[in-house]
């Protein structure tokens, strides 16, 4: 062996000793066990000492024809699709009004901020309270402004909508920030080559500064969106996914399925579909949108 | 025997002796908490006396969260091999335990006479949802029902005999008629009853249907009887007393609110469970009566809450000292004090004749109205595969109360949703 060759190989038992932590914590917390779900989710649910026989693809057909599943599916892609473009908007609108020259501005700032900060627990529980029947803060203001009293979770119609305003509320102080780290590094000169040319306020938004931090809404449309997947604490603080299953998703629905029903087999196929949809999501995004993207 | 064989007898007797001690029986008690109060400082208080009169077992209790996250923990700890000795679970869990193998009959472990009489020391009713196959699965250990609170005062401004809660169901509408009150612009101030319909709305309605007459699941619980045209009629009027009647708000009603909204004055009447007591004894303002559940064919309400349960173990002598745990803490003292502490209703009739209790039900007589109602109390809803049977009920009264699906209709599916989940079951007996 010579010793460049000797020198090669060391670098490489190197790279991977330093890898070793990451790559160990990694397999034993994600790969593991997501390997371990597909693979449950081929057999029945064990029941008492009895081992689960095998079964297939049976829990993936009682999926199918599982009403409650599609209702989470249901639920949870309205969730993504509403709550993701909002809350990317508004956090962009509260960037580019805290980058520009006013007063107070850092404790404008912050107060978008707050949200964040907070557990979703007592989020959620702060929200309970706006929601309240009669004497919830919501209600209270329309009804000085002469709405009806409107029973915000306990109605079909209106508990999803109640649950992504929280959401949003809780994402855009979050995403806000990213935003605003990303306005900043967009150089001054394309500004005041704008301001030469006389450019109007919208054009100068449309030409430069969106297609400069294209690259952050890249990253805050991925996060945003598996968080949309992820949401449960709300869910189990505010509704418990009713009324019938009206806020039911996907994450609590296995969480249902797993921890109140305990048929493991079948949560198993539920995480491995969400699992799917995410990989394929994240997969589709960064091909996709990769190509529209002006990096520097 | 001289003098050198007997020192050297005593010392091996020593010896063995100080072995045994070491040794103690150690097992775990997992618990959770569904009330308010000081409740790990009672419940380790409990574990130190009995430790400290059984100088052979220590008990180590442990704090498990609410009833959910306990059975989660119970579950999850038996699945890796380390499950408790023994736990306060829901009643209702009692299913769910036996099909995972987990749990073992008491009837087996304890049959002594002694036993045997102390099996049979506790209210039927509480029993109902402790016994299953022939066994005895669980001791009932808080346990609870629903009662109504009515807000006196309300009822005096209404015109009302503040001191008559509504007998029947026709009572109750009429009352609430007259309680419900609207300001200029049409928005109601003040609602009649308020029954709650969050989280588990088959527990509230299974009052209802109690009191129609039907008995919702059989005592194996391998059948249920959702769509019995006499629980259809249950779910009908518990949807018409906020659309037809007007008396009760429309859609789903908090269970965690609506005692708040009782204290203030935004329902005049509501059912929750008897565990409220201390809560609404300590936050309402104004005087309230507590009074059994209205009656229609009969009165009657679900009985609620934990028993305790006795996990299988290869170790006799840890499934000894759980027996020997169990019965300490379902002694009549102890029943009693646990009932004043908490507001559950204590378990058994001699608890009653203890001092403690006679002095506190004489101070307090509200605490008297659900142990009156255990005549009349049934089996709370439990079956094979429960959370999942009771889903199919909750989802569809939710339906029903928010005007999504018609009575028949939703219950019909809900019954078919429940035959399917349970066929497995019934062919095995």
């Amino acid at each position: 062996m010579t010793a460049r060759r000797k020198d090669r190989l060391n670098i490489h038992i190197q790279g991977w000793l330093l890898a070793l932590p990451a790559v160990v914590l990694l397999a034993a917390f994600t790969y593991i066990p997501a390997v371990k779900t597909v693979i449950d989710s081929l057999f029945a649910t064990q029941v008492g000492s009895r081992p689960a026989p095998f079964v297939g693809l049976m829990q993936y057909e009682s999926l199918i024809a599982d009403p409650i599943f599609w209702r989470a599916l249901h639920n949870n892609l309205l969730y993504a699709l509403i709550t993701v473009p909002l809350a990317i908007g508004l956090s962009l609108a509260m960037a580019l009004w805290v980058n520009g020259r006013i007063g107070g501005r850092a404790g404008l700032r912050l107060a978008f901020f707050t949200p964040t900060i907070l557990p979703m627990v007592a989020a959620a529980n702060i929200w309970l309270f706006f929601y309240t029947q009669d004497y919830g803060l919501l209600n209270k203001i329309g009804i000085a402004l002469g709405f009806a009293n409107v029973n915000w979770l306990g109605d079909p119609a209106t508990a999803l909508p109640a649950l992504m305003a929280v959401t949003i509320w809780k994402e855009a102080g979050f995403f806000m920030i990213f935003y605003l780290a990303a306005l900043q590094q967009v150089p001054p000169d394309l500004y005041e080559a704008a301001r030469m040319e006389n450019t109007g306020r919208w054009q100068v938004f449309r030409r430069i500064t969106w297609p400069m931090v294209m690259p952050t809404t890249l990253f805050v449309g991925i996060n945003a969106l598996i968080n949309a997947f992820r949401v449960v604490d709300q869910v189990i603080a505010m509704t418990g996914g009713g009324p019938d299953n009206a806020t039911t998703l996907l994450l609590f629905y296995i969480y249902q399925v797993a921890f109140s029903f305990w048929d493991l087999g079948y949560a198993a196929a539920l995480s491995t579909v969400l699992l799917t949809a995410l990989a394929a999501v994240a997969l589709a995004q960064f091909f996709l949108l990769d190509r529209k993207i002006h990096y520097r | 025997m001289n003098a050198l064989t007997r020192i050297a007898a005593s010392a091996a007797l020593a010896a063995s002796l100080s072995i045994s001690a070491a040794k103690a029986t150690e097992i775990t008690f997992y618990y959770p908490i569904a009330v308010g109060g000081p409740i790990t400082k009672i419940v380790d208080g409990y574990a130190e006396a009995f430790n400290k009169k059984n100088p052979g077992i220590t008990v180590k209790p442990v704090y498990t969260g609410s009833y959910q996250d306990s059975i989660v923990k119970a579950m999850t700890a038996a699945k890796a091999g380390n499950a408790p000795d023994v736990a306060v679970l829901l009643s209702t869990d009692m299913f769910t335990l036996i099909d995972n193998e987990l749990i073992e009959p008491i009837d087996k472990l304890a049959n002594s006479d002694a036993d045997k009489a102390w099996i049979k020391s506790f209210y039927p009713a509480f029993m109902e949802n402790s016994q299953a196959q022939g066994h005895t699965w669980g001791i009932p250990f808080q346990r609870s029902t629903i009662v109504q609170y009515w807000n006196k005062e309300a009822f005096k401004a209404a015109g009302l005999d503040p001191d008559k809660a509504p007998k029947t169901w026709d009572e109750m509408v009429a009352f609430g008629k007259k309680l419900t009150k609207k300001d200029g612009s049409g928005n109601v101030t003040q609602w009649g009853l308020e029954i709650p319909s969050s989280g588990f709305p088959y527990w509230l309605f299974q009052a209802l249907t109690t009191q129609n007459g039907a008995i919702l699941a059989n005592q194996d619980g391998t059948k249920v009887t959702y769509n019995d045209p006499k629980v259809v009629e249950a779910a009908q009027f518990f949807a018409d007393l906020s659309v037809k009647h007007d008396v009760m708000p429309k859609g789903i009603i908090d269970w965690g609110t609506t005692p708040k909204d009782f204290f203030e004055g935004r329902t005049a009447m509501m059912w929750t469970t008897t565990g409220n007591l201390t809560n609404v004894r300590k936050n309402a303002k104004f005087e309230f009566g507590v009074a059994a559940m209205p009656s229609k064919a009969r009165g009657g309400s679900p009985t609620g809450g934990g028993n305790i349960y006795i996990f299988k173990n290869a170790d006799k002598a840890k499934q000894a000292a759980a027996i020997a745990f169990a019965r300490f803490l379902t002694t009549p003292e102890l029943a009693a004090d646990w009932g004043i502490a908490t507001g559950y209703v204590a378990v058994r009739p001699d608890a009653w004749e203890t001092e403690a209790m006679k002095k506190y039900a004489a101070e307090f007589p509200p605490a008297i109205v659900a142990r009156d109602q255990l005549k009349e109390a049934v089996a709370e809803l439990s079956t094979h595969d429960n959370q999942r049977v009771t889903k199919a009920l909750n989802d569809a009264l939710q339906a029903i109360l928010t005007g999504a699906k018609p009575a028949k209709v939703a219950l019909d599916q809900a019954q078919a949703e429940a035959n399917r989940i349970l066929a497995p079951y019934q062919r095995q007996n």
